[in-house]
């Protein structure tokens, strides 16, 4: 529970240390860059979820996590394409992506009940991370009302996931 | 083919084409952002339900008690026809917080 909280409280430092050492607001290729890499992110963890988690409810949330996040990244990638933006990787899609990494080795390390439950309580603190990002940083950083549209649609789609997410947490214990 | 026939068919044709709709309506269920409208709707058995999709995302209505489940891809309307009466709640599969109810009547 320490180590969960610990490292979504460090990802959201992390996420707005980034924004205030730049001094200035994210660019647009930025916020593109990390949208897209959050979406990488939870396909990820998904995936070894697919072949890893024993509960029903847990292989399903992970079905619906991947399917989501592919057709949200999928509509990310046909809007920078039709804007004419190139993603720029940063400091933050940075950190993001080396967390992530030693989060899902962490979680490779488990089985059975143990890792349906250390996924999922994951995937809760992810998306509050995420949505926390979103909400105060992204979104009011974004330019192109297009982008803040789209990571508007994001943030209802992942506030959904979030309860979902709470919901099959709920159901294990 | 003698042009008297051909009115024949037309005019049963209209015939046929008014009689069904009389009694069925057509009851619209929207899902957006994750979200189902109008969260309580009524209709009756026959009436056909549009349900439109205006997520990016697929998204099911699935009645709890088995009546139906129907899948709309992204972006994509789906139409059924209503066969059982009944008060009916359902959700999607994949976005098990989105939820409403539709009464059935018989």
């Amino acid at each position: 529970m320490f180590v969960r909280l610990g490292a979504a409280i460090a990802a959201m430092t992390l996420l707005s240390g980034a924004a205030y050492a730049q001094g200035a607001k994210l660019t647009d290729p930025q916020i593109a860059h990390i949208a897209y890499t959050a979406g990488v992110i939870d396909i990820a963890a998904a995936k070894q979820a697919q072949s890893k988690a024993s509960n029903k409810d847990v292989k399903s949330f992970a079905d619906d996590m991947v399917r989501d996040h592919e057709a949200v990244n999928k509509q990310a990638l046909d809007l920078v394409k039709k804007l004419n933006v190139t993603p720029q990787d940063n400091d933050t899609s940075k950190a993001l992506s080396k967390a992530a990494a030693d989060k899902l080795a962490e979680l490779g390390k488990l089985s059975g009940a143990a890792y349906d439950k250390a996924y999922v309580a994951n995937e809760v603190a992810y998306h509050k991370t995420v949505n926390g990002a979103l909400e105060k940083q992204l979104i009011p950083s974004a330019s192109n009302a297009e982008l803040k549209g789209l990571l508007q649609t994001g943030l209802k789609i992942f506030q959904g996931h979030e309860q979902h997410a709470e919901h099959v947490a709920a159901g294990l214990k | 083919m003698q042009p008297g026939r051909l009115h024949l068919i037309a005019a049963s044709l209209a015939i046929g084409a008014m009689a069904a709709p009389a009694h069925a309506a057509t009851i619209q269920i929207v899902m957006e952002n994750l979200v189902i409208s109008p969260a309580e709707a009524s209709a009756r058995v026959g009436d056909t339900l549009e349900l439109v999709n205006k997520d990016v995302l697929a998204h099911t209505a699935t009645a709890k008690n088995g009546d139906f489940d129907v899948t709309m891809p992204p972006n994509k309307t789906v139409t059924y026809v209503l066969k059982k009466a009944g008060t009916v709640d359902y959700f999607c599969r994949f976005h098990p917080n989105m939820k409403a109810t539709l009464k059935i009547e018989p």
